[in-house]
C-alpha cells in the first residue's frame, strides 16, 4: 500500500542546491512563479571557478521577482531569489541574515550546498524546505539530512528526470525525503508552500 | 559616536528561536576563552564558528563543546591548538588580481605624493597579501619609504608570514594572479625555489612589521594611508564589523584609502557615510572629508 503524502506545513524559507544541469533545471523550476511571491529562495549552484558570475543577472531578466547575489550580513528578505556568490560559502545565521566565508571547499565545492543547508536548518528548524536537483556531485545529501533532522521539509528531483543523477541519488542513499518529484512537480510544491506562507 | 562602542549592538537582529544546547555551549566557550586568554571571539558569526569548533572537536577527539571548554580552561597549550582551528588561514598572493591592479592605478599615484607612507594589512593571516603589497610597492618605487604593518591574532600565522615561504604548487597560481594584477617583472625574480617551496626575497619585507593585533580588543596604533583588510570582516557580526571599521577610520589619514574583500561592503555598516567609493567594484574606499 502506498503511504499517503503528509500534508504540507508552513515554511519561512526554501534552500535549493544543484550543480551540473542546474541552470536549466532552475529555469524550469522557477518558470511562471505566481505573484505575489512571499518566500525567500536561496540557491547554491556549483559553477566553474569564475569570480564574476552573471547568474543573478540572467535570472533577473527571466523572473518577475527580485533576484540578488546574497550579501554578507544582509537580512534574508521574503519574496526574493538569492544566489551564493562564486568562491564563497554562503550560510544563514540564526538571526536570519546571510554570512559569507572563505573556509576551504567541502566536497571540492565552494559554495557548498551542505554548509548552506546545515546553517539554514539551524536558523529555521522545522520552518525550512530544502530542494536538491540535478548534479554530478554528492554535495547536498548531508545538508538535506540535517534539514530533515531539524523537522524541515525535504524534496529531491526525480533522478530519472535529472540531467545528471549523482546528486539526487546520493541524497536518496542517505535519507527518505518527503517528496521525490520531477521539476514541474517541485514547481507545484513551491507554489503550494508560497500559498501556505501567505495565509 | 566612539568607534569603540559596538554601534550595531542596539539594532543587532535577534534570533527567532531559543538557542540549542550546542549554541549555549559555544557561547560559554567563547566567554571562557575571553575571560581566560583575552581572545574575543564572542562577536564572530555563528555558523562558521560552529563549523570550526565541531571540526576541532573531531580533530581533538573530544565528545562535546563543554569538554573542550573544560580542556582549554585548564590547559593553555590546548587553547593554542584550538586557536589554529578558530582562525581561517586561507589566503593567496595577489588574490583577486583586479583589486591589486586598481591599487596600482588608482591608489599608488596618490601615495606617491607623501614623503613617507604607512600601510596596514589587518588580519594578514600567513602573510600572502603583505608580501604581494610589498612586491607591488617595490615595482612602483614606493617600498623604500613605506612602512607596512601586517597584523593578526594568530601567533603561528604571524611566524609563517614573517618567513615568506609558500608552497611551490600555490606559487604557480600566484604567478598567474601577479600577471593579471599588472605585474611588471618576472614573478620568479622575487623568490628562490627550493624543493617544493618558494622563499620570497627577504629584502621585500625589511620595512614590514608583523605584529599581534586584535580588531576585537585592541586600539589604533598608527596613522596610516592605506588599510587593506580583505575577507576578515565576513567572520564578524555587524557590531564587530563596525568596531573594526571604526579602527580603520581612526587610523586613516585625511582622505586615506580602505580596501576590503570582493564581497565585503561598508554599505550596511555604521560607517557607510564616512567613506566614499573610489573603485566600487573592487571595494576600494576613501575616507570622506
Amino acid at each position: 500500500m502506498k503511504t499517503p503524502t503528509p500534508p504540507l506545513r508552513r515554511v519561512d524559507a526554501v534552500v535549493i542546491g544543484t550543480s551540473a544541469g542546474g541552470v536549466d533545471a532552475l529555469a524550469t523550476l522557477l518558470r511562471d512563479l505566481p505573484l505575489p511571491w512571499h518566500l525567500p529562495l536561496v540557491v547554491v549552484i556549483h559553477l566553474p571557478q569564475r569570480r564574476d558570475s552573471r547568474l543573478a543577472d540572467v535570472f533577473r531578466q527571466r523572473l518577475p521577482i527580485p533576484v540578488q547575489e546574497a550579501e554578507d550580513k544582509a537580512p534574508v528578505a521574503g519574496g526574493t531569489l538569492y544566489f551564493a556568490p562564486p568562491s564563497y560559502h554562503l550560510s544563514i545565521e540564526r538571526e536570519r541574515v546571510f554570512s559569507l566565508s572563505c573556509e576551504p571547499p567541502v566536497l571540492w565545492s565552494r559554495p557548498s550546498i551542505d554548509l548552506l543547508m546545515q546553517s539554514a536548518a539551524d536558523a529555521y528548524g522545522p520552518t525550512l524546505a530544502g530542494l536538491l536537483l540535478t548534479g554530478a556531485n554528492p554535495d547536498g545529501a548531508e545538508g538535506l539530512r540535517r534539514i530533515q533532522q531539524a523537522g524541515g521539509l525535504t524534496a529531491v528531483q526525480d533522478p530519472a528526470e535529472a540531467e545528471v543523477d549523482t546528486m539526487p541519488r546520493a541524497a536518496l542513499a542517505l535519507l527518505t525525503p518527503d517528496r521525490i518529484l520531477p521539476l514541474r512537480g517541485l514547481h507545484t510544491l513551491l507554489v503550494e508552500l508560497n500559498a501556505l506562507h501567505a495565509d | 559616536m566612539s568607534p569603540l562602542t559596538p554601534a550595531g549592538a542596539l539594532n543587532q537582529p535577534k534570533p527567532l528561536t531559543p538557542p540549542s544546547d550546542i549554541e549555549i555551549e559555544l557561547r560559554l566557550l567563547m566567554e571562557a576563552i575571553y575571560l581566560k586568554y583575552s581572545y574575543d571571539f564572542r562577536d564572530y558569526t555563528g555558523a562558521s564558528q560552529k563549523r570550526r569548533v565541531l571540526y576541532a572537536l573531531d580533530q581533538l577527539r573530544l565528545p562535546s563543546v563543554s569538554a573542550l571548554q573544560d580542556l582549554v580552561l585548564h590547559d593553555a597549550s590546548a587553547f593554542a591548538r584550538l586557536l589554529q582551528f578558530l582562525t581561517i588561514p586561507v589566503s593567496e598572493m595577489f588574490r583577486d588580481p583586479s583589486y591589486f591592479l586598481a591599487l596600482r592605478q588608482q591608489v599608488i599615484p596618490v601615495l606617491h605624493t607623501y614623503p613617507s607612507v604607512k600601510v596596514w594589512v589587518a588580519g594578514c593571516s600567513t602573510g600572502e597579501e603583505a608580501w604581494s603589497l610589498a612586491i607591488l610597492l617595490r615595482e612602483e618605487g614606493l617600498l623604500e619609504r613605506t612602512q607596512i604593518y601586517a597584523t593578526d591574532i594568530n601567533p603561528l600565522s604571524l611566524d609563517k608570514a614573517r618567513q615568506g615561504i609558500f608552497p611551490m604548487e600555490a606559487v604557480r597560481n600566484y604567478t598567474a594572479n601577479y600577471q593579471r594584477a599588472g605585474g611588471r617583472e618576472s614573478f620568479s625574480d622575487y623568490y628562490t625555489a627550493a624543493y617544493d617551496a618558494a622563499r620570497f626575497d627577504p629584502s621585500l619585507c625589511t620595512n614590514t612589521i608583523f605584529a599581534d593585533h586584535s580588531l576585537a580588543t585592541d586600539s589604533v596604533f598608527a596613522e596610516t594611508h592605506l588599510v587593506s583588510c580583505r575577507n576578515v570582516l565576513i567572520y564578524f557580526n555587524r557590531a564587530l564589523q563596525d568596531r573594526a571599521l571604526g579602527l580603520f577610520h581612526e587610523s586613516l589619514c585625511h582622505r586615506g584609502f580602505l580596501g576590503l574583500g570582493a564581497k565585503e561592503s561598508i554599505d550596511f555598516s555604521a560607517y557607510a557615510g564616512r567613506f566614499d567609493d573610489l573603485v566600487r567594484a573592487e571595494r576600494i574606499y576613501r575616507k570622506a572629508t
